[in-house]
């Protein structure tokens, strides 16, 4: 019997030394039809079964071992050769690849979707109106008429003459015409937002010809200067996320409201940039009052059954409050290096839930 | 407007200090702009006296003085002023001082081996003049000791307030003594007592009153004149000098002192002619068209028959109510003098000074409006000052005209201050504020509104008083009513697309400009010129509302390129002024490198139109436009290559997009050497979406699998691809799903294009008898093109 021995013991040296192909062979010459293994197992049928019982197993473990070693060998040998043509594909992980750049929502536009997602919880919508206007909307409307000094405040760009001689063109100086587009066409209660470029011919540090601005408008029953702060109290707050906002209303005059109020927004200096919030120091951000009886009646209103607030205030200044920018010329210059640092990622979308910040 | 403490209190009896009076001041209403004290860097220099002047032993221009500065031992100092001598008071700086003139700072120092302990100071030195050639020389009774600041008047802090178009009466130090006063802050002085006279009251004068009239009852409704003759036109006394020069005015002369004096206290502009240079009497008139002055500003304007002015019977002597004329100025010599008080119509001041582009002092005042009731009172306070600092003999007084003097009264319900304003003020308290304001209240609140407060012409403006002098900072926040719920949406269809787009484009690595509104009339013209164009644009860059939003970014595009960007890929959402309307549309520029050159792609790879089409479908996808059946048309128009741009449009007439490179020489208009693709979007062109609910049609993805067929074709030339995949795809509208060219090339003439065929079996598989069926008309419809199949 211990021919059975040897035999295993040559098969499993010849598979532990053997290559894929040789494997093969040592398979069809052990375990193929007329191989060694396959003949000792023709054996056993002619063996008595005492025999068998005892030869029997000894032959069943030998062609186990041997299929064992052939396989364990084979599945080595194929890891073996994988593993070295894995080793021929390295590359360098190093080397830089293209992230397709990412695109960038400007600021005006990321702070006009804040303020729209603010007042819509509010209750208010956004309302547009065009931005060459006619001097009745932009002025006489607006209980401006042609001699008053305040119009001598507004530095307007002028069209030339139309040729019906009706109606002066001018580029609007202020989004309040959107107030008086809103009051003709719509019956109150009125709650909207108005934000969109405006236009004055001025420039220098802190001034460009075109800029923007966003109007508020509420008229109802009943409304009064304590509404009035209120909403500006709520939105700052909303704006900026922070619960420590301070308003200070100043009495001041705009044609358009009566009483007027200019108000500021308290800040604090924290590592030399303003942050608002707090009242160590006092700027002026907003425009206000409630809407002047002569202007709701203007626009086919009652004055005595209707009253409310209006709002105005530039929307690249809370940009640049809110995200620290200190040039405004730079937001109308398109350059790419500003756009990359101070733009906004597309998804970057307000939302009540997630904050309106960015 | 500015005014010093000091000035303020002639009409205010307060004890409040600086810091109340300026906060007072911004919380009623009148912004404080800024305070300035210009005694403060004066504090540390003193009255002393030189007791004795001996020469320096080692410099001939030098003296070593011996100085007492009241307080201790005489200090040595050197000085090398020739007027310095023994007995002189003059303004010594101790060591530790700055001298404003050049921020340096004193310190015992020797000066040639003499030791020195400070500086006497020239005027120059001290910032107080531009005398230099000596040291300043006091009176020999000026205090030694005190400070200098102190004594010269010169801690009286400078107060500058920004005054609203609408408060005429606080152009005048009086009227915001009055606001301050009603605001709680002390009480206001009788003006006899603030001009140290019993009673203001006419001053009566010998014969009759001066030839003046208003032959311009709309533009001047009244003309008031004395005359006074004799008088000697020297300086202004020093309390008068020093008021106007704190507050940046310069002392000129005694008569033009009080006008300008007058204007600041009372807000009552005044004009003094000198009579010997006038021609008869003066008359309030309408200019004659072309008609000229030269205004004492020294420039001359040319004048028209709306504009009222002062002549003579030669000459405009006056732009009235804005500016003085050169000729009738007074001077050194004048002795006779016609006071002008009258009062201009607002109206007719503002379209004056607009039309001159001319704003004076006077006009700020007329232009708000002046008292219409204190044209006496302005005249004799005038008359009462010439005669106390000039002499002289007053005529009789001239009242030529009435001003407009109308009682004005509302009807007000004290309930308003908190319907309106939001705070509940006490009807009594309301009373007094008013009444403190000047406003008479009777018992029916029926307020009749003070002479000096054309602004005030309703309930509201009543409220505005109340609530301001009471304190607008005590109105309580009150929150807007909330519909019940959840917020509901507010954002129109429009809206919402835009924002869809903008985010879109960004998504797609398109960075988002905003460029101005308007732009050369070289940059139009490039596209095809714009509507619109400003009367008074503020330079010729500025000058044209914007046709197309793509020029704007083409500038933005060649100055990223100039700093060294190597891609642009910007985007702008915003409108173009077109003659009959303002359309929403997005712009979109590529230029410089698509992909920067790298060890994957070799060379750097530019931007083609295909980029451009991709940007242009995609956005529209992306706004919900049916891509799908979009038609590619040509003529996007000669801003545009002419073999590589187009249209995408929806039927013939709808234009959606127009994409492509554009044509080198619209490049060049904006300095832009390479190639340059762009896609031009009409928002408003897409239409919008149809169904409004939330439900989407049904659907099951299908059953059996896709099966996909290629066909290979030589084409004609000119065969467009569209039209080729068309016709294919609607060979067999039940079977084929898509189609689309995957393979393109051109070889001798000859032009191949493959297209993949999408078939979609519905309920049972294609069968080879099936499949050869759709193939038959699918080379059929393509041959019908002039396209054969290749073997």
């Amino acid at each position: 019997m211990s021919d059975l021995d040897q035999l295993q013991r040559d098969l499993l040296a010849a598979i532990g030394s053997a290559d894929l192909a040789g494997l093969e062979d040592i398979r069809v010459s052990a375990l193929g039809k007329s191989g060694s293994v396959t003949g000792l197992l023709k054996t056993l049928g002619g063996m008595s079964p005492e025999e068998r019982q005892t030869t029997g197993p000894r032959i069943h473990a030998l062609r186990e071992a041997v299929t064992e070693a052939l396989t364990g060998r084979k599945a080595g040998l194929e890891r073996e050769a994988l593993d070295a043509r894995l080793a021929g594909e390295t590359l360098d992980m190093t080397l830089p690849v293209d992230v397709p750049a990412a695109g960038t929502v400007h600021p005006v536009s990321q702070v006009m979707d804040e303020l729209a997602e603010i007042f819509a919880d509010l209750g208010f919508a956004v309302a547009t109106g065009p931005e060459i206007e006619d001097d009745w909307h932009n002025f006489t409307a607006l209980n401006i008429p042609e001699s008053h000094p305040a119009r001598a405040m507004h530095d307007t760009f002028y069209l030339p003459d139309q040729p019906d001689g009706e109606r002066k063109m001018l580029l609007r100086t202020h989004t309040s015409p959107v107030q008086i587009r809103t009051m003709v066409d719509q019956q109150p209660p009125i709650r909207i937002i108005a934000p969109g470029r405006t236009y004055r011919s001025d420039s220098d540090a802190t001034h460009t010809p075109m800029f923007h601005q966003v109007e508020g408008l509420v008229i109802d029953k009943g409304i009064t200067l304590g509404h009035l702060k209120w909403t500006l109290e709520t939105f700052l707050k909303a704006y900026f996320e922070r619960d420590d906002i301070v308003l200070r209303l100043r009495p001041s005059y705009f044609p358009f409201t009566e009483p007027s109020a200019e108000v500021d927004v308290g800040y604090t200096i924290q590592n030399g940039k303003r942050a608002i919030g707090g009242s160590d120091h006092w700027m002026e951000v907003l425009g206000s009052g409630m809407v002047h009886p002569k202007v709701i009646a203007a626009c086919g209103l009652d004055p005595d059954e209707w009253q409310g607030f209006a709002f105005g205030c530039g929307i690249d200044r809370l940009a640049m409050l809110k995200y620290g920018m200190d040039d405004l010329r730079a937001f109308f210059d398109g350059d790419i290096r500003w756009l990359k640092h101070y733009g906004f990622a597309a998804l970057d979308v307000p939302t009540l839930s997630g904050g309106v910040g960015a | 407007m500015k005014f010093t403490l000091n000035w303020l209190r002639e009409h205010l009896d307060t004890s409040a200090d600086l810091d109340t009076i300026v906060e007072a001041l911004t919380r009623v209403g009148l912004e404080v702009e800024g305070v300035d004290n210009p005694g403060e860097k004066l504090a540390a220099f003193k009255v002393a006296r030189v007791l004795t002047a001996e020469r320096h032993p080692q410099a001939d221009k030098l003296q070593v003085l011996t100085v007492d500065t009241g307080d201790g031992a005489p200090l040595q100092v050197v000085c090398g002023a020739p007027n310095a001598r023994a007995g002189l008071v003059g303004v010594l700086g101790l060591p530790g001082a700055i001298v404003p003139a050049n921020g340096m700072e004193l310190k015992v120092s020797a000066i040639r081996g003499v030791e020195s302990n400070g500086m006497m100071c020239s005027t120059r030195e001290l910032e107080l003049g531009d005398d230099h050639d000596g040291i300043i020389e006091l009176p020999a009774d000026a205090p030694v000791g005190t400070t200098f600041p102190d004594y010269a008047g010169l801690n009286d802090p400078v107060i500058d307030v920004s005054i609203t178009p609408n408060r005429q009466d606080c152009m005048g130090v009086r009227g915001i003594a009055r606001d301050l006063a009603a605001a709680g802050l002390g009480t206001l002085k009788p003006l006899a007592q603030v001009y140290r006279v019993e009673a203001i009251a006419p001053v009566a004068g010998e014969g009759p009153g001066p030839d003046v009239r208003t032959d311009d009852t709309a533009g001047c409704p009244a003309f008031y004149g004395q005359e006074v003759r004799g008088v000697i036109n020297g300086a202004a006394p020093e309390w008068m000098r020093r008021f106007l020069t704190a507050i940046g005015q310069k002392p000129i002369s005694v008569l033009v002192d009080i006008t300008n004096f007058v204007s600041v206290d009372l807000g009552r502009p005044l004009h003094v002619y000198d009579k010997a240079k006038l021609s008869g009497g003066l008359v309030a008139r309408r200019a004659k068209a072309g008609e000229q002055v030269l205004a004492l500003n020294g420039k001359t304007y040319m004048l028209d028959e709306t504009m009222t002015v002062i002549a003579d019977d030669v000459a405009v002597h006056d732009i009235g109510g804005i500016m003085g004329g050169e000729h009738s100025g007074v001077s050194e010599t004048t002795t006779d003098v016609v006071i002008e008080c009258a009062y201009f119509d607002p109206d007719h001041i503002a379209r004056t000074g607009q039309k001159l582009g001319l704003t004076s002092d006077a006009r700020q005042r007329f232009e708000r409006g002046v008292d219409p009731a204190f044209l006496d009172d302005g005249l004799a306070i005038a008359t009462k000052l010439v005669l106390d600092h000039c002499g002289g003999t007053p005529s009789g007084i001239t009242r030529a005209g009435e001003p407009p003097l109308e009682p004005r009264a509302i009807k007000y319900d004290p309930s308003r201050a908190e319907t309106l304003g939001g705070l509940a003020v006490a009807p009594e308290r309301q009373r007094n504020i008013l009444e403190r304001l000047g406003f008479a209240v009777d018992a029916d609140w029926q307020v009749t509104v003070p002479t000096w407060r054309r602004d005030i012409d309703g309930a509201a403006d009543l409220v505005e008083e109340v609530i301001r002098i009471e304190g607008i900072d005590k109105v309580q926040p009150v929150p807007l009513d909330r519909a019940p719920g959840v917020a509901r949406p507010t954002a129109t269809p429009e809206q919402k697309l835009e924002r869809k787009l903008r985010r879109a484009a960004a998504s797609r690595g398109l960075d988002e400009a905003v460029t101005w509104s308007f732009l050369s009339q070289a940059e139009a013209d490039a596209f095809g010129g714009g509507a619109w164009s400003l009367a008074n644009p503020i330079s010729e860059d500025l000058k044209v509302m914007r046709p197309s939003l793509l020029p704007g970014l083409l500038s933005a595009a060649a100055r990223n390129l100039n700093r060294g960007v190597g891609s642009v890929r910007l985007f702008e959402l915003g409108r173009r002024y077109l003659a009959e309307a303002e359309r929403p549309t997005l712009g979109v520029v590529l230029a410089g490198d698509r992909r920067p050159r790298g060890w994957q792609v070799g060379k750097a790879q530019g931007f083609d139109a295909f980029d451009a089409k991709a940007e242009a479908l995609a956005l529209l996808a992306a706004a919900g436009a049916p891509v799908d059946n979009l038609q590619v048309m040509g003529d996007a128009g000669e801003t545009w290559h002419p073999g590589q741009s187009g249209t995408l449009r929806l039927g013939p007439k709808t234009v959606l997009a127009a994409f492509g490179m554009l044509h080198p020489s619209t490049a060049k208009t904006f300095d832009l050497d390479g190639p340059v693709a762009a896609v031009e979007l009409y928002i408003d062109a897409i239409p919008g979406k149809r169904s409004a609910g939330f439900m989407r049609p049904a659907y099951a993805p299908p059953a059996l699998q896709a099966v996909k067929r290629d066909f290979a074709f030589t084409v004609p030339a000119g065969l467009t691809a569209d039209a080729l995949t068309r016709a294919v795809r609607g060979s067999d509208k039940a079977a084929i799903t898509a189609a689309r060219v995957f393979d393109l090339f051109e070889r001798d003439g000859v032009k191949s294009m493959a297209i993949e065929v999408t078939l979609q079996p519905s309920d049972k598989s294609f069968t080879d008898a099936d499949l050869k069926a759709v193939a038959d008309k699918v080379v059929a419809a393509a041959t019908k093109l002039g396209a054969t199949l290749r073997g």
